[in-house]
């Protein structure tokens, strides 16, 4: 009686595991989506309040660089047409780094870039005075498409992080993935920063045309 | 003949019974790492490319709202719609809506959160400077615009 048993094989065939788990495998592969949350930040302004308007300020007219993008998605870049935003970025770093009448703090910040970004100084009296008075000041209308005001936002961007980048000797890309979740990151992103900051204005999108 | 024999002494078949702890371990990897869809997008989203993407250090200081065009277009109609959890919202919910993700989070992380708009390529910036409007009301200043990575050609 005892033989009959043994006769029978004791082992599960597991030759075709590998088909079942190739299987799931495959079914997980192509439902994945990896969870993206990347994107571009940006920080609205604060509510208007009707009892406390904001305070009226004077601004040079050559200290706002302007970018206008109608119901076309056409460009009006400090006045002039453009079809594309080909080398927008270029446009802003050097009006952001032209140190037209440089105070004497911004001077000092100037003596701090390194060479690659003073070579971008050209001291136009008719552009912006130095980083910290420039303004990117981007208006769309109500018609503009959302994909063609981040394309122009994603370049204004880029201007100001590869200056950011530059002053830290580091890629863009990676000056960009710095979170600021430790110390030495966190003054990484200062250096870079200090003096310059991100001004970029996204004016309230008019009616018109639409 | 006989100079050749020897080689087929060597062992011709390679050992296959680890393969099924290897795929196992790629199926776990992606069991894991797949989140599934808890709520159904209602409306269109071909999230735009850009190339200066950041990431959050926090998600959970992230909500999510989604604005295009309705795919059930003879319910909802054909003007893009604003889509927050799983219900499409009117403009002037928005705000009460933020209120309640809000006080999902920490207290002192209240002031901190972060709203991320996936928005359709084809929706114009009038609807989007509508929410953005109702977004300052609601005093949730930081937006984060989804999109996905541009390959650049150098």
């Amino acid at each position: 009686m005892a033989r009959k048993k043994n006769r029978m094989s004791q082992e599960v065939n597991a030759g075709s595991m590998a088909d079942i788990a190739f299987l799931l495998l495959i079914f997980f592969l192509v439902t994945t989506t990896i969870a993206s949350d990347k994107g571009i930040l940006n920080v609205l302004p604060p509510k208007l309040d009707p009892n406390n308007p904001p305070p009226e300020i004077d601004k040079n007219e050559r200290n706002i660089f302007t970018i206008l993008i109608n119901a076309n998605d056409d460009l009006l870049v400090e006045g002039e047409y453009r079809d594309n935003a080909n080398g927008l970025d270029e446009d802003i770093k050097a009006f952001v780094l032209n140190f037209g009448r440089p105070d004497e703090e911004a001077s000092a910040l100037f003596n701090t870039l390194p060479a690659s970004l003073q070579a971008l100084s050209a001291r136009d009296q008719d552009s912006s005075d130095h980083p910290g008075e420039a303004v990117v000041s981007i208006k769309t209308n109500r018609g503009t498409s959302y994909e063609k005001y981040l394309e122009i936002f994603d370049l204004a961007k880029k201007a100001y992080f590869d200056i950011y980048a530059a002053r830290v000797n580091l890629d863009t890309d990676e000056y960009r993935a710095l979170t600021g979740k430790d110390e030495a990151e966190e003054a990484l992103i200062d250096k870079g920063k200090e003096g310059i900051p991100m001004a970029i204005s996204i004016a309230e999108p008019d009616k018109i045309g639409s | 003949m006989a100079k050749f024999k020897k080689k087929t002494k060597t062992s011709e078949n390679i050992p296959t019974s680890a393969l099924p702890d290897i795929i196992f371990m790629l199926l776990f990897f992606f069991m894991v790492t797949t989140v599934l869809r808890e709520q159904e997008i209602l409306v269109e989203q071909k999230i735009p490319q850009a190339t200066q993407l950041q990431k959050l250090q926090k998600k959970t200081l992230i909500s999510y709202i989604y604005i295009g065009k309705p795919k059930n277009t003879a319910l909802y109609g054909s003007e893009p719609r604003v889509q927050a959890n799983d219900a499409l919202l009117n403009s002037a919910d928005i705000v009460q809506w933020v209120n309640q993700e809000r006080d999902l989070l920490p207290e002192s992380e209240r002031g901190m959160i972060t709203i991320s708009m996936k928005v359709d390529k084809d929706v114009k910036m009038g609807p989007i400077s509508d929410v953005q409007t109702e977004l300052r009301e609601a005093d949730a200043r930081r937006v984060l615009y989804a999109s996905v990575g541009k390959v650049v050609k150098n």
